[in-house]
């Protein structure tokens, strides 16, 4: 049955940028002044559009700017989003830690929030009176609490620790802890944000099991904020896309997800690209794929030579000693596949012009689309770095002698092996 | 045929929205049954601060005793002995101590009410809950702490009973717990106001530390009401404190009659300063993430 039990309509929320406290009471003043004569904010009327890396001088931006969209029970969805496109500003509305601007958002049922793992956690309590603490500001009664207290202490694996104040345990038993209080809350709308970046692989797999049970087994509506494409499609079954403070994309979680990376990547030459971190000594300006041979335009294919050539801004070539290049290449869902370095053949001359290309013999990516991201540093300390810098498609190809392909579900990496 | 009634059942249901925020909150928004949801929190906050304070301390909560007593005695050599202010006929002690107890509940209360926005930062700005459990957990963990200051005083009052002749207690003792009521009352509407304030403009919460202990002064802790000039006490009653300490003092020592004009005063001034104060807190509840 589809209920809708989340509704979001036209929802907006400004922020002012700058130094907030300076000149407050004049705005305040001004903002006053206009209402008491009927006329509209005036510092609603500016709207600077949320590009974080251009200035346009506007001392206001809209973080979120008209968002609508519905839930329906049971539901799963990511939000998906590049950094400041206003995924944590809309659950931040959503856990009513702070009110829209305009707009309105309509609930059904109670919700929790999980944007951080183990708020409220005080230091000098013990790992008990911290779950029951935890608990209680996320919405949880003391006998709910208590009706799962053994479980909660289960699933954390700090049952030796119970009694010991919180500020004794390493990190990692703290977010155990706290994630243990949160997945075992029982609300009708579970809101979570990147919590589970934290902890350790075997941790990760457990937190995203648990969230798992919790929306399918049952029935539990869950909004949920990663960058992580890999446990999005493990979690959700529909994806929302945000772009610089507005919806650009609903549907289905896969198709989501290539809409991201697609309008996250750009095929323009790199120069002007200002997403770009590191000092700048060194700057790299195009980057070109080949397939097969060097310098011509074939598609890369499954097990045919791949070949990645980097050109260097000609203007900043004084450094061209003592520099390192990475080369990541991720899968279209966002797994870390591949990585290059020149850090790995350092025995090995290479010659150092304006451009640098890696080869990789015998193509051993599957057919799908790859997303590379680099990282050149001078003298160890970052000089410039994009991500998803550039994507690619690889078509298929052969790779083993059997002709035989490896289904795309079953591996992104092709090896070679013997039978024997 | 079938899709008529599922329609209407939708319409009906798109009524019965649970939550529905907007950017304008209702002028006034106190949701009692809310706060009777997250009642274990308050209490769990209550115990919180209790437990925490002072742990790793050697006298641990013995401090709850030692802060009047020693503001007692240093009151008692520098007010009593070397100013010689009057003490309307009472052994210093008991009339400094029951002042101060009275004094610092109000005052701890608003200091600490008052930071409730910025010391929660963390935790207002990751969850939600009712905003308002945090200053009413601060008022009901000061009232905790009065409490035991109030033991601490009925120890002296029986003490002192051998050495002068007190007065019987009468039938205004039964006063007390309102006097107390009214106190929290003005402190939290207070309190409320400021953390509110204090979250655009930083200045309050300097202002405030320092401004309440000149404000003790302008209160009859350390002199009675009955020896201030009769032009200035017209100004010390309206510090709505004043008629509460004097009537607390009133009602053990038989100092005076109780001014139940005063005193009216002073619940009128509470219900004022509760009704701003929840009203500022809660325009300030819904954006203060954004400019603290």
């Amino acid at each position: 049955m589809s209920d809708i039990i989340i509704k979001v309509e036209n929802l907006s929320k400004q922020y002012r940028l700058g130094v907030v406290g300076t000149g407050t009471i004049s705005h305040d003043l001004n903002r006053w002044w206009h209402k008491a004569r009927g006329n509209p904010d005036p510092y609603l009327k500016v709207t600077g559009e949320n590009t974080q890396n251009i200035q346009n001088g506007n001392e206001y931006v809209w973080a979120l700017k008209n968002i609508d969209f519905e839930v329906n029970q049971g539901e799963v969805v990511g939000v998906i989003g590049s950094n400041g496109a206003g995924k944590s500003t809309l659950l931040k509305i959503l856990s009513q830690v702070t009110a829209p601007t305009t707009g309105v958002f309509k609930a059904r049922g109670r919700i929790a929030s999980l944007l951080e793992v183990g708020t409220g956690f005080h230091q000098e309590l013990t790992g008990r009176e911290n779950i029951f603490l935890n608990g209680a500001i996320l919405g949880m009664t003391k006998s709910e609490i208590k009706s799962k207290l053994d479980e909660i202490i289960d699933f954390s694996g700090v049952e030796n620790y119970i009694d010991t104040p919180v500020k004794r345990y390493s990190s990692g038993m703290k977010v155990r802890l706290a994630f243990a209080v949160a997945a075992h809350l029982e609300p009708e709308i579970l809101i979570v944000d990147e919590v589970l970046a934290v902890g350790d692989a075997a941790f990760q797999r457990k937190a995203i099991g648990k969230i798992k049970e919790v929306s399918h087994g049952h029935g539990r509506t869950v909004l949920f904020v990663s960058h992580n494409m890999t446990s999005i499609t493990h979690l959700c079954d529909r994806g929302l896309v945000l772009k610089n403070g507005t919806g650009v994309f609903d549907g289905n979680v896969n198709d989501a997800i290539s809409f991201y990376l697609e309008s996250d990547s750009s095929h323009h030459s790199l120069a002007k690209r200002t997403d770009r971190r590191g000092d700048g000594s060194v700057q790299i300006n195009n980057i070109e794929v080949y397939g097969e041979v060097l310098g011509k335009r074939l598609k890369p294919t499954t097990g045919k030579d791949l070949f990645f050539k980097f050109h260097f801004d000609r203007n900043k070539k004084t450094y061209l000693n003592n520099i390192q290049l990475d080369l990541r290449i991720d899968s279209h869902l966002g797994a870390k596949v591949v990585w290059l370095s020149t850090k790995l053949k350092e025995d090995k001359q290479y010659s150092l012009n304006d451009e640098l290309t890696f080869q990789i013999p015998k193509g051993p990516l599957n057919k799908g689309k790859y997303y590379g991201t680099f990282q050149c540093s001078h003298n160890g300390i970052v000089a410039d770095e994009v991500q998803n810098a550039f994507h690619f498609e690889v078509i298929e190809g052969l790779y083993y002698e059997s002709a035989q392909s490896v289904p795309i579900n079953q591996s992104d990496v092709l090896i070679d092996f013997n039978i024997i | 045929m079938n899709q008529y009634p599922q329609k209407i059942m939708s319409e009906s249901k798109t009524e019965t929205w649970s939550l529905v925020v907007t950017p304008k909150s209702r002028l006034f928004n106190f949701n009692i049954q809310e706060i009777w949801r997250y009642r274990d929190l308050l209490f769990l906050f209550l115990r919180r601060d209790f437990v925490t304070v002072y742990k790793q301390t050697i006298l641990g909560p013995l401090w709850f005793i030692i802060q009047p007593v020693l503001t007692t005695l240093i009151f008692t050599v520098i007010f009593g002995n070397v100013a010689r202010l009057p003490t309307n006929g009472l052994p210093p002690i008991l009339f400094y101590l029951s002042g101060i107890i009275v004094w610092n509940y109000f005052a701890d209360c608003v200091v600490s009410t008052s930071d409730a926005f910025k010391k929660n930062e963390n935790i207002f700005g990751k969850v939600y809950f009712p905003r308002v459990i945090v200053p009413l957990s601060t008022v009901l963990s000061n009232l905790v702490k009065f409490g035991v200051q109030f033991l601490l005083f009925l120890g002296f009052l029986f003490y002192y009973s051998f050495q002068i002749k007190l007065p019987p207690l009468g039938y205004d003792l039964l006063m007390l717990p309102f006097l107390v009521l009214i106190a929290a009352g003005l402190s939290l509407g207070f309190g409320m106001i400021i953390s509110s304030l204090t979250t655009k403009y930083r200045d309050l919460s300097f202002l405030i530390s320092f401004g309440i202990q000149l404000a003790m002064y302008a209160t009859p802790v350390i002199y009675p009401l009955s020896s201030a000039p009769e032009k200035y006490r017209i100004f010390i009653l309206a510090n709505p404190m004043s008629a509460l300490i004097d009537s607390f003092r009133t009602i053990f020592f038989r100092t005076g009659e109780l001014n139940y004009l005063a005193l009216i005063y002073s619940v009128v001034c509470a219900i004022v300063l509760l009704f701003i104060g929840l009203l500022v807190f809660n325009r300030t509840e819904k954006t203060f993430m954004d400019t603290i």
